[in-house]
């Protein structure tokens, strides 16, 4: 492979203006290396491939937006003032003349209505927010559903959890932050829960909020958690994670000419230099345009927090909606007296037990994966979800229980608009939650296994290419067009794979490294669920077979089911 | 670049003729020979120039669009600045499908959406169409370093910790591991016992124990129940049935600090029921009598995490919470019927004063609010 | 104020007219006789009023309005509640249900309800509609209004007067572009499942200051943009993820594409 094009394009045309530059540019360079000697890693990190395919790049759009909140929070900075101290408002909302409300609601919405552009940059640093987590949890989804998590990734999966954790918590420091009715719900909710803690509630409370609820601490408080602890946290992690993506290198999918030992793609200069700036802009504009039409957060209709008053459709912003959805759905008779001490299962299983338990299984993932299927091979090489049908059953299963809760989270929403009783929407849940998630990772799983029927079919017999022809008996039949190698190989580029059986060690297992150890019989019983109902890739021999019977259509499915009475015949 | 890509691609012959038994995913046996195990990797499909790459006029075309993407860009940087220079922060206009709006906003923004991306789609579109257009291989190497280096940085460690000779010191290792266990005692303690003070009783009082007075005493006084926020005492006449009215103890709303603080455990909901609607045990007996003539009063902090229980439905006698949707029983004591709540909401006991306003009888007997450990 | 002068667009001026009449629609009801004191209409309006009673609501209030079980007796419900109930279209009732939706109706003029008004005013003594001025948004104090409408009105209308769920498929309906009148008389009379405020409660001149702050954050719910309904967080959410992460998908799928 060439890298650079050997006849001269029209396109080269274009750059015979830059041709005197980098004599220029030697200066420069010389000047930066002297000083560091950084030339070779420099011109290395210019010229690193990166795979291009548009699922990479929703990773960009969480960091884009990312810093697009950070940047406009810097703005935020210069005219909001987290204090609690009273003030009666006067600026130009009329709707609120002559009431009293905190500094930090007075200046939210002097950003609103006196500041010009301060709505857009309001609304801009709120919408990037919302967008931050909804990239990270897309991103979070492609990784899962490729296998881009495994080893030597799985430092990378963890990394990402706890980015995804700290970002809600900063959504949530900046929820709160205005001070207004909904904001101020949302703190309440959350002393309510902080104080079912066993032992220690009432007291953590009182630290946290500097005495009674709400008192005047938090909103400093929560201003420097908010934007200085952090970001910093999410920006130095943030930097970890990409750097960790260039030097493993990106995974790329399955495809003609792509193995584990290359990565094919476009280099950083000129192409992926470009390609960044531009989806960076492009990101920038589209939340510019979102924040110019669309109103999030209209504090100024909320009027200032007072803890006698509420609003109807309070809700949490969505990343929250899971744990408000589990408080939502938990029965009451959770509650148990212990005497004379109280433990609010009820609550705290929602708000304090839910949401690190969330994270941890996540975290773990990759470690459990990895443990059940005895891997311990580099994977660059993605998965299509469907040659991983358990694991995108798991992941499938997984979301849809944390669809639900999130879903409960609106569930007042659901009952105006759809003219249902929210005492029957929520009872819907409290059943679905335990339904639903086994039901779509069966279902789920079997799609999967008849996408990959479906893959070996067409490899066995070709494509279907819609022509009849007329057999000298007088049947019709659909010529099939056998595939090319490059197409074939799409379809039969996976690894076989097979549960691991109790006492196996690994030699003699494709895709597993021996250690010789002794698998217990629990880890053999979830290699069988992870591996059993597997359809392998069609093998050379099976497509000369499938030639060979062109009048059966049975295909001979490689499945791994078989294979112990394979072995148990071969011991004989 | 063939020789990197073929992880089996040598041909393996797999099975024998005369085997009992042919593992299905080795594959059908033909008579003579074995087929590989896997299919083999291609490699790369051969390249096709893109139409930029062959044709100038294609190669043109694009380089205008480009322009012209980099051109709205600059139209949208300038509408931003006349409109920022041009209009007030209060001019509003109509916009179709969204209404009246702010001006500037409106401006502002859409100037600052075009010129990020007329910049962001120009230069994608240029990185498309005119940037090299072929891909390139570049091979991975394995991540792991050699053994030898492994154990040279274990060695290093070792090493490291022989030197310090802290193994062969316990007087060092022991008194190190003390002092560095307690030094972060110090940063902890500052910091978690300067948040804030010990609750204390605080979660068991509110305003309708009184108001503190200059060492934080409360002393009941049966407060006049007054509206909230319009601070007027309430006769027992004014409630009629079906009314629902929000109050506070008298002089909480005169307070200059810690309004909100009080109003967080003594906000209260009193509603009127023709009294033969309680129900008829001992739930609604009891809140029959802590009333006054049909009207009771109830604490309105949710004791689940503590919304205000706001929504009265009066056909039903049901109060509703917004937040989490615990439904309480106005006519059974408060008791829940529906949502996440357990226990019922606390019943402040009122009576009547000379004058016909409602006051309150006693303070609440037991914490408003989201229950916590230490409550019975 | 400065905010509505300076908005130029036809629409205002469309707007204007529906104020000015409604304004004038209202005065014309305050000035009727039967208003101002409503067990006192002229006999032949309440006699009209009683026909069309008949014809038209007995059925479920009885022929006396003493109630059936299918509605409710009407007896000194006054002429607030027929005036809301009907105006607004929720009744005749159209099925039955948890409770009465607001409909957009043309079923009767405002004579016919002023009349089958004033013939349930006539039964028992009741509150009556209010006078023009007591809806004057203008005269109302919006900021006092806010304040009370968060304690007494948000919890079940929500803050941004979008409406709300209670029980069992009952729901608070949303403020928009409900008239003054029906908004005073609706505090006045607690319609379904709603709580009465009389006047002790809130008082004329605070009802007049909550119909302030209702139709003047109405007048601001655009302001940065579409609201997306007033619902808050989850339209907000739902919003980032199809459509926000909609586009950035299709700029991503188009920027990773190859140029033919």
């Amino acid at each position: 492979m060439s890298t650079t094009a050997s006849t001269p394009r029209p396109a080269d045309r274009l750059r015979e203006a830059d041709q005197p530059a980098p004599r220029q540019v030697d200066g420069l360079t010389a000047w930066i290396d002297d000083r560091t000697g950084a030339a070779p890693g420099i011109k290395y990190l210019m010229k690193k491939v990166f795979p291009d395919h548009w699922s990479f790049m929703i990773g960009e759009v969480a960091l884009f937006s990312m810093l697009i909140a950070l940047l406009t929070g810097v703005f935020l900075t210069f005219w909001f003032d987290p204090s609690m101290a009273h003030t009666v408002y006067n600026g130009s909302y009329v709707p609120l003349q002559g009431v009293e409300m905190s500094r930090a609601y007075a200046s939210a919405l002097d950003i609103s209505f006196d500041i010009k552009g301060g709505l857009l940059i309001r609304q801009l640093h709120h919408w990037a927010a919302l967008l931050f987590i909804v990239s990270l949890n897309v991103h979070m989804f492609r990784v899962f559903f490729t296998g881009a998590f495994r080893k030597p990734r799985e430092l990378n999966w963890v990394l990402g959890t706890v980015l995804s954790l700290l970002a809600i918590v900063e959504g949530f420091a900046g929820y709160s932050l205005p001070d207004d009715l909904l904001s101020g719900t949302g703190l309440r909710a959350m002393q309510g829960f902080t104080i079912t803690t066993p032992v220690i509630g009432s007291y953590l409370v009182y630290f946290i909020f500097g005495g009674t609820f709400p008192g005047t601490d938090i909103m400093p408080r929560l201003y420097s958690v908010h934007i200085l602890l952090i970001p910093a946290l999410l920006l130095g992690l943030a930097i970890a994670h990409v750097v960790l993506v260039m030097v493993h290198k990106h995974t790329q999918y399955p495809g003609p000419g792509k193995t584990e030992k290359n990565v094919v793609g476009y280099p950083v200069l000129p192409i992926y230099a470009a390609k960044q700036t531009g989806f960076f802009f492009t990101v920038f504009g589209i939340l510019t345009l979102i924040s110019t039409f669309f109103t999030i957060n209209a504090i100024w209709v909320h009027g200032p927090y007072d803890p006698n008053a509420t609003t109807a459709g309070a809700q949490p912003d969505w990343y929250m909606g899971f744990a408000d959805g589990a408080l939502r759905l938990l029965p009451g008779w959770l509650e148990l007296d212990l005497g004379s001490f109280t433990l609010s299962l009820n609550v705290m299983l929602g708000a304090l037990v839910l949401l690190p338990l969330v994270f941890i299984i996540q975290g773990a993932y990759p470690f459990l994966e990895a443990w059940v299927t005895g891997d311990k091979r580099e994977h660059h090489l993605l998965d299509r979800p469907r040659n991983a049908p358990v694991r995108t059953g798991l992941g499938a299963a997984a979301l849809t229980a944390y669809g639900i809760l999130m879903f409960t989270t609106s569930n007042d929403i659901m009952a105006i608009k759809l003219h249902l009783s929210i005492n029957d929407i929520t009872r819907t849940y409290q059943v679905l939650i335990f339904v639903l998630p086994p039901l779509v990772f069966w279902a789920v799983k079997r799609i999967c296994i008849s996408l990959q029927r479906a893959d070996r079919e067409k490899v066995l017999h070709g494509r279907e290419t819609s022509r009849l022809m007329q057999s000298a008996e007088g049947g019709f039949s659909e010529l099939h067009e056998p595939l090319n190698e490059y197409d074939r190989w799409h379809y039969v580029s996976y690894e076989p794979t097979y549960p691991l059986l109790e006492g196996e060690t690994g030699s003699d297992t494709p895709g597993v490294a021996g250690s010789g150890r002794k698998v217990s019989k629990a880890r053999a019983a979830f290699s069988r669920f992870y591996f059993q109902d597997s359809i392998n890739p069609v093998t050379p021999a099976e497509l000369e077979a499938a030639h060979h019977d062109h009048e059966t259509h049975e295909v001979i499915e490689a499945s791994a089911e078989p294979r112990e009475q394979i072995e148990a015949a071969e011991k004989h | 670049m063939n020789e990197q890509n073929q992880p089996s691609a040598e041909v393996v012959p797999t099975g024998t003729s005369d085997a009992d038994a042919v593992r299905l995913d080795q594959g059908h046996i033909h008579g003579e020979g074995g087929y590989p195990e896997a299919f083999e990797n291609p490699g790369l499909p051969p390249h096709t120039p893109r139409l930029t790459d062959i044709d100038e006029a294609a190669a043109k075309r694009a380089e205008r669009q480009i322009a012209g993407l980099f051109t709205l860009s600059i139209i949208g940087s300038i509408l931003f600045l006349v409109g920022y220079f041009t209009f007030g922060v209060d001019a509003r206009n109509w916009f179709p499908g969204v209404g009246v709006m702010s001006t500037t906003h409106l401006l502002l923004g859409a100037g600052l959406a075009l010129g990020l991306l007329g910049i962001g789609l120009g230069v994608l579109h240029w990185s498309r169409t005119l940037m090299p257009g072929e891909e390139i291989v570049e091979s991975r190497h394995h991540l792991a370093s050699s053994d030898e280096q492994r154990a040279e940085l274990a060695d290093t460690f070792v090493k490291g910790v022989e030197g310090s000779q802290i193994n062969r010191r316990p007087l060092i290792k022991y008194s190190l591991g003390g002092a560095l266990g307690l030094v972060s005692l110090p940063i902890l303690v500052q910091l978690v016992g300067s948040l804030g003070p010990l609750p204390k009783d605080d979660l068991y009082v509110s305003a309708w124990s009184g108001l503190p007075d200059e060492n934080g005493k409360r002393t009941f006084s049966a407060p006049r129940l007054v509206l909230d926020p319009e601070n007027r005492p309430i006769k027992a006449s004014d409630v009629t049935i079906g009314s629902v009215f929000h109050v506070q103890p008298e002089g909480l709303l005169d307070l200059h600090d810690h309004v909100l603080e009080e109003k967080g455990k003594s906000s209260v909901i009193v509603m009127r029921l023709d009294p033969g609607d309680f129900a008829d045990n001992d739930l609604g007996r009891k809140a029959r009598d802590w009333g006054h003539d049909g009207i009771v009063a109830y604490s309105k902090i949710c004791t689940h995490v503590g919304c205000p229980v706001g929504l009265y439905e009066q056909t039903t006698h049901h109060l509703l919470c917004p937040c989490h949707q615990s439904t309480f029983d106005v006519t059974q004591d408060c008791k829940v019927i529906f949502g996440p709540a357990k226990r019922p909401l606390p019943q402040l006991k009122i009576t009547v004063d000379d004058e016909g306003y409602l006051i309150a009888a006693q303070p609440f007997m037991e914490p408003v609010g989201p229950s916590f450990w230490e409550r019975d | 104020m400065k905010a509505l002068t300076s908005r130029r667009h036809p629409a205002a001026l469309v707007l204007l007219l529906l104020i000015g009449l409604l304004i004038t629609g209202s005065v014309y009801a305050a000035l009727a006789p039967k208003q101002a004191t409503a067990a006192n209409g002229s006999a032949s309006q309440i006699e009209d009023g009683r026909k069309l009673f008949e014809s038209n609501c007995s059925t479920c209030h009885g022929v006396q309005a003493t109630g059936t079980p299918d509605g409710p007796s009407l007896v000194g419900v006054g002429a607030a509640a027929v005036d809301f109930q009907v105006g607004t279209g929720r009744m005749p009732m159209v099925a039955p249900g948890p409770q009465a939706p607001r409909i957009k109706t043309e079923m009767f003029d405002q004579d016919q309800i002023d009349a089958m008004a004033a013939y349930v005013a006539s039964l028992a003594p009741g509150p009556s509609s209010p006078t023009a001025d007591q809806i004057d948004a203008s005269k109302g104090d919006a900021g006092k209004g806010g304040e009370l409408f968060r304690v007494n009105c948000a919890m079940c209308h929500s803050s941004a007067g979008a409406g709300g769920a209670l029980t069992r498929g009952k729901y608070a309906p949303g403020l928009k572009n409900v008239e003054p009148k029906h908004i005073y008389e609706a505090m006045q009379t607690g319609p379904q499942s709603m709580p009465v405020f009389n006047d002790n409660n809130i008082t004329p001149d605070e009802k007049r200051d909550i119909i302030a702050y209702v139709q003047q954050t109405q007048e601001h719910a655009s302001t940065g943009g579409q609201s997306l309904g007033g619902y808050g967080p989850v339209p907000e959410g739902m919003f980032a993820w199809i459509f926000g992460m909609g586009l950035m998908v299709a700029a991503a799928v188009w920027a990773a594409s190859r140029a033919n």
